[in-house]
């Protein structure tokens, strides 16, 4: 790994930053929920955040649950709403760190309204989206996010309809910082978690999950192994698919249909709300 | 450098205004500490935000638009929880939307403060007039069994003082508390005094001290628990679950949801002697009594002095809180009175508590009125003549 990540043992992350009394959690065996809350610790440990200073702040859904497993402050809010009571904590405490888990039904779908307009203001909040195709906690019905023919409760002859892609979204937005990776190896989402929470301004880290229980098994990925191969299998570095697409051959093109690109989409600064309303703050107290 | 009550004076301006109930509204949010406010623009409550996004720089405050009124909501949670004193307006289509979220702060008991200037609904109905239409939205309008309580100003003054006690009782019982005003109101200009700090009582919610011992959700013997705002170290985690007494969800358990959610509603039962306001004219030896509230109840004093010109033994009370319903003070006017007048700006809302109040004891005659105007004197005369007429 050439990102220089202290490994951590998992007793290690155990004893330093889990509210014990929640275990064991709720999720499924298989479930990737478990990967992203590991990367998550291990990111706020490489950062060095002090607990006592962040907030964890989610909706509802299985990803909705991760903050309850952290032992820190901690607001599981409502479907979808989680960005907009991160933004009241952050408009009235900008000293505080706050941290945004939500699910792609929860942050992209019923809550899409209130990503777009977080990150217009650019709220000094880092979010955690995890991208599973589906609503899990409700038993797997289609999510804005389920690919083209996707299976789900709700699609049994298969999704007809676009999936969303956060990534771009949050781009054109003018989100500083977005990065999408699968759960598969730590390195990559652990060291954009880090920039996420580092980065003065939104952050978007979309994580690729697998939820074997409600999607993987009308879609063929069930068993742990497949699962993680199509995970490697169905994602292209940003860099490679700009490649592809520019240069590839009329084949290469064709094999990135049905593919997602993975990596940080986008890397910038840009003024806070809370900055800006600090300033507006000084020039008009009286 | 002054003090953070000097900065309020200052930003308010002079002692006697000549201001909407709207503004005087947000005066009394400034005044009773309120540092944030999170809106979204809706006629005819919009003066309150343009007001409280004058205000709340100048005081060192926020002030944030967002993009609906379920994110108000929202923000206005996540703004208490670090400790602030935080407030929202809207009307009804607003109010509607408010509904998931108010009763998410109800379960996670998150003071907080709520302005409706009711206009005449359903729907988008009459954006610029008056209406009492929401009284029992209010009441039961977001899912679940709950308490709340709701406050109906009825003067611009009164505006601004009712807006300081709900803000005290909100923090007090650590709740959502409801200012309901109507479009007239909110629209009329009347004079208004701003008041000393000496002239009303500031109060703060109760605190955690003890990081060892905390149970975020342990009731003290009022059964309000001690709050810890995020940030302070003592790790607290908010669920809209049902949840134990250390906050963790236990959305199984018949038990801790029964215990839970009694307590919530106990909490506000039990102190009804802070809650409950009212007025009574010629409660001594009233025969024909009307019961109003809000800007109807105006209108009525002048009638009950000019039926008693007339010979009949009229009284008002004027019910200001709502919610939880004073059912103790209706229904000793009903062992009095003969008769009660019900003017109400709804097709018949309030009348309901009052008639399980009065529990048949004397007659209830309600007076609906919508579209947007006000019951006239001449007609409730007319009314109070009739009743005087009828038969017990
Ligand atoms: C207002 C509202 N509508 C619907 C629901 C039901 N519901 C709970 S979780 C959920 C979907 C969650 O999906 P996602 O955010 O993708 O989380 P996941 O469980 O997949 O991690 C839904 C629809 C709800 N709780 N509230
Ligand atoms: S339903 Fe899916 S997302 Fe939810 S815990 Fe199970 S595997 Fe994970
Ligand atoms: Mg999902």
């Amino acid at each position: 790994m050439a990102t220089g990540l202290k490994i951590k043992t998992a007793a290690e992350l155990r004893t330093n930053y889990l509210r014990r009394e929640m275990f064991p959690t709720i999720f499924c065996d298989g479930c990737g929920l478990g990967n992203v809350l590991n990367y998550t610790l291990w990111a706020i440990d490489e950062v060095g955040l002090d607990l006592d200073r962040t907030v964890f702040v989610s909706g509802i859904g299985c990803s909705s649950r991760l903050p309850g497993y952290i032992n820190a402050d901690g607001l599981h809010a409502t479907h979808g709403r989680a960005l907009a009571f991160a933004s009241g904590i952050r408009a009235a405490n900008p000293d505080l760190t706050v941290i945004v888990f939500t699910g792609d039904g929860d942050g992209a779908g019923i809550g899409g309204n209130h990503l777009l307009h977080t990150i217009r203001r650019n709220m000094d909040v880092t979010v955690i989206l995890v991208n599973n195709f589906t609503y899990g906690m409700t038993g797997g019905q289609s999510a804005p996010t389920t690919p083209d023919g996707g299976f789900s409760s709700t699609t049994p002859y298969g999704n007809i309809e676009h999936p969303l892609d956060i990534c771009e979204l949050a781009k054109a937005l003018g989100a500083p910082y977005v990065a999408r990776w699968p759960v598969v190896s730590p390195a990559q989402p652990v060291k954009s978690i880090a920039e996420g929470i580092r980065k003065r301004g939104f952050a978007l880290i979309e994580m690729l999950t697998p939820c074997p229980t409600a999607y993987g098994r009308r879609n063929g990925l069930k068993e742990i192994e497949q699962i993680w191969r199509w995970y490697r299998e169905h994602t292209v570095l940003l860099d490679e698919w700009e490649w592809v697409e520019q240069f590839g051959s009329p084949e290469e093109r064709e094999a990135l249909r049905g593919k997602l690109k993975i990596g940080v989409f986008q890397d910038t600064e840009r003024e806070t709300f809370e900055d800006r309303w600090a300033a507006l703050v000084a020039r008009e107290k009286l | 450098m002054s003090t953070h009550r000097e900065l309020i004076r200052r930003a308010l301006g002079p002692r006697v205004q000549f201001v909407q109930g709207d503004d005087a509204c947000a005066y009394g949010a400034v005044l009773a500490g309120c540092t944030f406010f999170a809106g979204y623009p809706i006629t005819p409550a919009t003066e309150v935000a343009e007001r409280m996004a004058e205000i709340l720089p100048r005081i060192g405050g926020c002030y944030i638009q967002m993009e609906d009124e379920i994110a108000s909501m929202g923000a206005l949670v996540g703004a208490s929880w670090t400790g602030a004193k935080v407030m929202t307006s809207t009307s009804g289509p607003g109010f509607s939307l408010m509904q998931e979220n108010l009763g998410y702060a109800i379960m996670t008991e998150t003071p907080c403060v709520v302005v409706n200037v009711q206009r005449s609904g359903p729907s988008t109905g009459q954006p610029t007039m008056g209406a009492y239409g929401d009284m029992m939205q209010a009441r039961w309008g977001t899912h679940g069994d709950h308490e709340i309580i709701m406050l109906c100003p009825a003067s611009v003054q009164e505006v601004l003082e009712i807006t300081i006690v709900a803000f005290n009782l909100a923090e007090r019982l650590r709740t959502p508390v409801l200012v309901f005003i109507d479009g007239e109101l909110g629209h009329m200009r009347e004079r208004l005094v701003i008041p000393d700090d000496d002239e009303f009582e500031l109060v703060e919610r109760p605190r955690a001290t003890d990081r060892a011992s905390y149970r975020p959700f342990a009731p003290g013997p009022d059964l309000v628990p001690p709050f810890a705002p995020f940030g302070s170290g003592f790790r607290t985690f908010v669920t809209g679950l049902t949840h134990n007494e250390e906050g963790l969800p236990r959305a199984s358990s018949a038990a801790v949801h029964d215990q839970l959610v009694r307590r919530l509603a106990a909490k506000i039962t039990n102190h009804l002697d802070l809650i409950t306001r009212y007025e009574e004219f010629y409660a001594d030896d009233c025969e024909i009594a009307i019961v109003a509230y809000g800007i109807t109840a105006r209108t009525c004093r002048d009638v009950v002095e000019e039926a008693r010109r007339r010979g009949i033994k009229a009284g008002l009370l004027r019910l200001i809180s709502i919610w939880p319903f004073p059912e103790h003070i209706v229904a000793r006017w009903a062992e009095r009175v003969r008769a009660m007048l019900v003017p109400e700006m709804n097709l018949g809302q309030i009348v309901h508590p009052i008639r399980e109040a009065v529990a048949g004891r004397c007659v209830v005659k309600p007076y609906a009125r919508i579209g947007g105007e006000l019951h006239t004197p001449a007609e409730l005369l007319e009314a109070l003549e009739a009743l005087q007429w009828q038969p017990a």
